[in-house]
C-alpha cells in the first residue's frame, strides 16, 4: 500500500447509501404502478377494442356459394341447372414464381394471354392472402388428368370443383329464358357485395335476370380461424347456404323445338301464347347463340363472331324486334269501327283497287292492284275486307275512325306499351298518335298517316310478343292476361293496369273472329274469294283455326312502281307475317310468327304457324 | 482494528441484528432462492404455452436455468474480497473481449455481438460486460471517499462510456442501454450530487436533437413509430400494434393457457423473447401480470434490503445496482411491449427465453448472495 492512509467516514457513506436506496425504492414503486396502470388501461378499460382487434386478426369469414335454382319448362323438362365443373386455381402464397406457373400450365393445357390477364385481375381483388384463385374455368377431363401428372412443377395449382351454370338445351332457349353471366366489375359494383361472395355469376338476360334475387339462393358462410399467414388452422362455426327457388315456366321445351325446326334456317321469331293463362309456351327467335359460352366467358373471337354477325344472333327479335305489323292490324281496326259504330258488318264499299284521299293525287295501292290499273277487290264489305285483307276498305276505315280512335283502340291491345311481366328485354314498340309526332318529329298529323295505319304502315311499330299478345286477347274475347313466363314456384306480380276490354260486345268477337276463320278456312270459291291463308294451310285443317296474314314492308315502294320480288336483295324483301288462334271454340293458343325478308305473310309465315298449332293441339298433354 | 469499529457503529447503526442461519453457512439467502425458483416455473410455464406444442425450447430454457442456477451458487461461495480485488482485472478482459468482438465477432442478422472461439461455445462479451462494469465501478468508489468528487464522476463516466461506446455500434442499443444505465445507478447510489444529476439530464435534454441524428434509420423509425404506431401499421407498427392487442384482449383474467389467439397464431413477434409478457398477458390477463410484477416487487425489495445491509461500499453499491438494474429491464421490457418505450432488444428477466442473459442474470443474483452471507459478525 503506497498510498496514504485514506480515513474514511463510513457511517457517512453508509447514511448517504441509505438515502438514495430509499429513494431508489420509491421510485421504483412509482413506477411500478405506472405499469400497472398502463396494464389496467389496456387490459381492463380498452379490452372490448382489443378483444375485437384480436378476433379481426384471426377470423376470416368465407362464403360458401348458395345452389341456384333450378328452371323446369312446364312439363318438368330441365332448362336450367347446375353441372360440377372443375376449375384450376393458384394460391399465390405457395406458388413462389406466378409467371413460371402459368407458363408451366400454357405448356400442358395452354393457357391465352386472355386467360392469364383475367387471373391477375382476380388475383388483384381476392380478399385474403392463401385465397385460391381461378385460372381456367370448365377444366376438361384430360386437361385436369395432365395437371394432376404434373403436379410437381405446379407449385400452389389445384382443381377445385364448384357447380356452374348449364343450360342443356343449348341454343333452343337462349333467348326465351335468358342465362347468367359472369360478374364484371360494373356488375360488382352494382350487386351486393355479402349476397354474391363466393357467386362468379349473376342472371344477365331474360328469365334468368327477372328472377335473380329468388333463383340466386342465399349465401351461407363458415368463419375459418387463420393465422397471421393467413393460413386456415380451423373452421369455427358455418351458416348453411340456402338453395336458391326452382322456377317452372310456362315454357313448353316440346313445342319450342317444334316452333324452331318450322323456322328451320330461315331468320325469323315465334312467340306462343297460352290464352288461359298469358303463359308464353314458345318464344323462338333465330338465329340463336348457345348461352353456355356466357356461362364460363366466351373467347373474344367467338363474342365479337356472335356481335358482328348481319344476322344478329344475339339480338332477341321476339321481345326486342320492332316492326311494322302489316295487314295483321285489320281484325283489330274492324273491332274499333264496329264498336264505335263507324261501320256496320253489312256495310260494303267498292274497291277500284287504290284509295285516294279528297284534294289529294297520291294513290294507296291495294295489294293486288298493278300499273295496268287493274286488280281490287270490287265488292267489300268488313268480313271480305279481313279474309281477303283488302286494304281500300282499311283505308277508308282508318280515315273514317281518325288517328286518336285508332290510338285509343289499339292501346286496349297493349301497343305502344311494354306489358310483359318478366320478360326485362321486351319493348314496347311504337303506337303513334297526334301528340307522338308532334314531340318526336315536330310535325302535324296528316290525313296521309291515318291511311297508312290503316294496313299497319307508316310509323307504327310492333314486337312480336305484342302481336301475340293482342291475337291472344282476340282469342279470349277480351279477357286481359299479360304474357308471362313463369307458371309456378313464385308469386308473380300482375299488372293492374291492363284492364278487361269490355267495350266490345259479343257479336263483334264473333263477327271479326268469323272473319279470322275464313282466312284460314273459306276456300273453293271463285277467283278472288278464298282466305288469303287457305290455299297454302286451310285445305286439310282438321281443327278450326282463326287467323291473319300480314306482311310489312322493308322498302318503301315508290309511287308508279311494283314490288318485285326480283329486284329487291334479300335482306328488302317483306316481312311475312301470320297470326292465329286454335281451335276457335276453345283456343288453346295463340302465337304470331314473323320471317324476316320472307315474303308474303299466307304464303310463308301461315305454314309455319299451321306446323306449330298442329302439333300442339294433336298432342294431349298442354 | 478501527475498521471493525466503524463497520459495527454502521450495523448497530440502523438497527439490525445479525444472527447466523443456514442460509449463511450455505451462502445462499432462501427468500432470493425461493422467489428465483418462483418466478423461474412461472416464465417457464408461460414459455410452454408460447412455445407449445414445441417442447425443445422449454427444456433447452430448464437446461439453461439449471446451469445458471449452479453457476450463482458457486458465485455465491466466493466471498465479495475476490470480486473487488478482480474488479479492475475483469473490466480490462471484457473491454479487451468487446474490442475482439468488435474487429473479429461472429455476425448473427446484421450485427455483430458474438465471440465465437474455435472449437468452444460462443458467447457475447457484453454479457460479461454487464457483470464486470457494476463490479468495477462499485470496487472504484470503494476506495473512495463518498460522495464522489467531479474528477471520480469523469473517471466514473470514461469507465461508463468505454463498454458503452464499444456496444453501441455492435449494434445492440438495448445491451448498451442497460450497460450505460447500470453505471449510472452505481454513481446515482454512491450519492453524486443532486446538481450533477438534473445538470446532466438538462443536458441529455439539449443534446436530444443532436443524438437524434447520429441514430439509425430503422432506430429512428422505432421511435416514431412508437408515438403512432397507425404510422406504418404492416411495418415498424406491426409489432407494437399486435402486441398492444395481445395484452388488451387478455383483459381481466386472460383467454387461458395455450388459448392466446395472438400468440398462437403468429401475430404476436418474437412471442417466446423479448415480447413474452404479451403471451402472459393474454393468456393469464390482468392478474396474471399483476402476480408477475408482485414477484418481482417482492424480489426486488429483498435486493435493496440486501444493499442496505451490506457491511461496505462496495457491497452496497454492488448490490444495490444489481437489484436496480434488474428493475430496468423490468421495466422497459413491459413498457416497450405495452406500446410505451421503443422496441428495443430488452429481455423480460427469469421468463424471456434465452441462455446468456439467463446466465448473467442468475450470476448477478450469486453476487449479490455472496455479499450478503459472507459479512463478518461481530461481537
Amino acid at each position: 500500500m503506497g498510498e496514504p492512509l485514506v480515513l474514511k467516514d463510513h457511517s457517512g457513506e453508509s447514511q448517504i447509501f441509505f438515502e438514495r436506496a430509499i429513494i431508489g425504492f420509491l421510485v421504483l414503486i412509482a413506477l411500478m404502478l405506472f405499469l400497472l396502470g398502463r396494464l389496467f388501461h389496456l387490459q381492463i378499460i380498452q379490452h372490448d377494442m382489443y378483444a375485437t382487434l384480436a378476433d379481426q386478426n384471426r377470423i376470416q369469414v368465407e362464403a360458401i356459394p348458395p345452389v341456384r335454382g333450378l328452371i323446369y319448362d312446364r312439363h318438368g323438362e330441365i332448362i336450367a341447372h347446375n353441372m360440377p365443373s372443375l376449375n384450376l386455381t393458384i394460391i399465390k402464397e405457395v406458388s413462389p414464381d406466378i409467371d413460371l406457373t402459368l407458363s408451366n400450365i400454357d405448356d400442358l393445357i395452354g393457357l391465352s394471354a386472355e386467360e392469364q390477364q383475367a387471373f391477375r385481375r382476380r388475383l388483384e381483388r381476392r380478399q385474403r392472402p392463401y385465397e385460391p384463385v381461378p385460372v381456367i374455368f370448365r377444366l376438361s377431363a384430360e386437361d385436369h388428368a395432365r395437371i394432376v401428372v404434373n403436379k410437381n412443377i405446379l407449385p400452389g395449382v389445384q382443381v377445385e370443383a364448384t357447380l356452374i351454370r348449364h343450360y342443356p338445351q343449348g341454343s333452343l332457349l337462349a333467348h326465351a329464358v335468358g342465362s347468367v353471366r359472369r360478374i364484371n366489375e360494373n356488375d360488382a359494383k352494382r350487386l351486393d357485395r355479402v349476397a354474391y361472395s363466393g357467386t362468379n355469376h349473376v342472371g344477365k338476360i331474360g328469365v334468368e335476370k327477372h328472377y335473380e334475387s329468388i333463383l340466386l339462393g342465399k349465401v351461407g358462410h363458415k368463419r375459418v380461424e387463420t393465422n397471421a399467414r393467413g393460413v386456415v388452422m380451423k373452421e369455427l362455426d358455418s351458416v348453411d347456404p340456402e338453395v336458391g327457388t326452382d322456377l317452372t315456366l310456362h315454357i313448353d321445351a316440346a313445342l319450342q323445338r317444334v316452333s324452331s325446326a318450322a323456322l328451320a334456317e330461315r331468320r325469323g321469331t315465334i312467340v306462343a301464347i297460352e290464352p288461359s293463362t298469358g303463359g308464353i309456351l314458345a318464344l323462338v327467335s333465330k338465329p340463336s347463340y348457345d348461352p353456355n359460352l356466357f356461362v364460363t366467358g366466351i373467347d373474344h373471337e367467338t363474342y365479337s363472331q356472335l356481335l358482328e354477325s348481319v344476322d344478329v344472333p344475339l339480338f332477341n327479335r321476339a321481345l326486342q324486334g320492332q316492326y311494322e305489323p302489316g295487314s295483321t292490324i285489320k281484325p283489330l281496326l274492324g273491332i274499333a269501327g264496329l264498336v264505335t259504330g263507324t261501320i256496320s258488318p253489312d256495310d260494303v264499299i267498292s274497291d277500284p283497287g287504290w284509295f285516294r284521299l279528297p284534294n289529294e293525287d297520291r294513290l294507296y295501292r291495294d295489294w293486288n292492284w298493278r300499273l295496268s290499273d287493274t286488280g281490287g277487290h270490287g265488292e267489300v264489305g268488313l268480313q271480305k275486307a279481313i279474309y281477303r285483307s283488302c286494304n281500300v276498305y282499311f283505308y277508308d276505315l282508318a280515315v273514317k275512325l281518325g288517328i286518336n280512335r285508332i290510338h285509343q283502340y289499339l292501346d286496349l291491345f297493349g301497343f305502344g306499351k311494354n306489358t310483359a311481366l318478366d320478360l326485362p328485354e321486351a319493348r314496347s314498340g311504337l303506337l303513334p298518335s297526334v301528340e307522338w309526332k308532334n314531340e318526336n318529329r315536330g310535325l302535324a298529323w296528316f290525313p296521309g298517316d291515318t291511311v297508312n295505319i290503316g294496313i299497319g304502315q307508316g310509323d307504327m311499330l310492333v314486337t312480336p310478343l305484342q302481336l301475340a299478345t293482342a291475337v291472344t286477347l282476340i282469342a279470349n274475347r277480351g279477357r286481359w292476361v299479360a304474357p308471362r313466363m313463369l307458371k309456378s314456384g313464385y308469386v308473380l306480380d300482375e299488372d293492374r293496369n291492363n284492364k278487361d276490354i269490355d267495350v266490345v260486345p259479343d257479336y263483334i268477337w264473333d263477327e271479326i273472329i268469323s272473319a279470322m276463320e275464313k282466312v284460314v278456312h273459306r276456300g273453293d270459291q271463285e277467283l278472288g274469294e278464298n282466305g288469303t291463308a287457305w290455299a297454302y294451310i286451310g285445305k286439310d285443317i282438321p281443327y278450326r283455326m282463326a287467323g291473319k296474314s300480314g306482311t310489312a314492308q322493308v322498302v318503301n315502294i315508290k309511287q308508279g312502281k311494283e314490288y318485285d320480288e326480283n329486284e329487291l336483295s334479300e335482306r328488302q324483301r317483306k316481312h311475312a307475317w301470320f297470326i292465329a288462334f286454335a281451335p276457335v271454340e276453345e283456343p288453346k293458343i295463340a302465337l304470331a310468327v314473323l320471317v324476316e325478308n320472307g315474303g308474303g305473310g299466307s304464303e310463308v309465315a301461315a305454314p309455319v304457324a299451321r306446323e306449330i298449332l298442329d302439333y300442339y293441339l294433336k298432342r294431349k298433354t298442354h | 482494528m478501527p475498521q471493525d469499529f466503524v463497520r459495527r457503529l454502521s450495523d448497530t447503526g440502523y438497527g439490525f441484528e445479525r444472527t447466523v442461519g443456514i442460509g449463511d453457512k450455505v451462502h445462499l439467502d432462501i427468500t432470493i432462492v425461493l422467489l428465483l425458483i418462483v418466478i423461474s416455473a412461472y416464465g417457464l410455464l408461460v414459455l410452454y404455452s408460447a412455445v407449445y406444442p414445441n417442447q425443445s425450447a422449454v427444456i433447452s430454457q430448464i437446461v439453461k436455468i439449471s446451469i445458471a442456477g449452479l453457476v450463482m451458487i458457486i458465485l455465491a461461495q466466493i466471498s465479495p474480497i475476490f470480486y473487488q480485488r478482480l474488479a479492475p482485472w475483469l473490466y480490462i478482459f471484457a473491454v479487451f473481449l468487446l474490442v475482439l468482438t468488435f474487429f473479429f465477432g461472429t455476425e448473427v442478422n446484421g450485427s455483430r455481438r458474438w465471440l465465437r472461439i474455435p472449437g468452444f461455445v460462443g458467447f457475447q462479451p457484453s454479457e460479461l460486460m454487464k457483470l464486470a462494469l457494476p463490479i468495477a465501478l462499485a470496487s472504484y468508489f470503494h476506495d473512495r471517499h463518498l460522495p464522489p468528487k467531479k474528477r471520480h464522476i469523469f473517471w466514473a463516466l470514461m469507465i461508463i462510456t468505454l463498454p458503452t461506446a464499444l456496444i453501441v455500434p455492435q449494434p445492440d442499443l438495448g445491451t448498451a442501454l442497460i450497460i450505460f444505465v447500470s453505471g449510472i445507478l452505481v454513481l446515482l447510489l454512491a450519492g453524486v450530487a443532486w446538481k450533477f444529476v438534473f445538470g446532466a439530464i438538462g443536458v441529455a435534454f439539449l443534446s436530444a436533437p443532436a443524438v437524434w441524428f447520429l441514430l439509425k434509420d430503422y432506430q429512428q423509425r422505432r421511435i416514431l413509430t412508437l408515438l403512432d404506431p397507425e404510422r406504418d401499421p404492416l411495418g415498424d407498427g406491426w409489432n407494437i400494434i399486435q402486441s398492444k392487442t395481445a395484452i388488451g384482449s387478455g383483459g381481466l383474467s386472460g383467454k387461458g393457457l395455450f388459448e392466446g389467439t395472438q400468440s398462437h397464431l403468429n401475430f404476436l413477434p418474437e412471442s417466446q423473447t423479448d415480447f413474452i409478457i404479451a403471451v402472459l398477458a393474454e393468456e393469464m390477463g390482468f392478474l396474471g401480470v399483476v402476480f408477475l410484477l408482485m414477484l418481482y416487487f417482492v424480489i426486488l425489495t429483498r435486493g435493496i434490503v440486501i444493499a442496505i445491509q451490506a457491511q461496505d461500499t462496495f457491497g452496497r453499491l454492488l448490490a444495490g445496482t444489481i437489484t436496480f438494474t434488474f428493475f430496468v429491464y423490468v421495466f422497459v421490457n413491459i413498457a416497450m411491449v405495452s406500446g410505451l418505450l421503443p422496441v428495443v432488444g430488452i429481455p423480460l428477466p427469469l421468463v424471456s427465453y434465452g441462455g446468456t442473459s439467463i446466465l448473467t442474470l442468475f450470476a448477478s443474483f450469486g453476487i449479490m448472495m455472496s455479499i450478503h452471507t459472507h459479512r463478518r459478525i461481530m461481537l
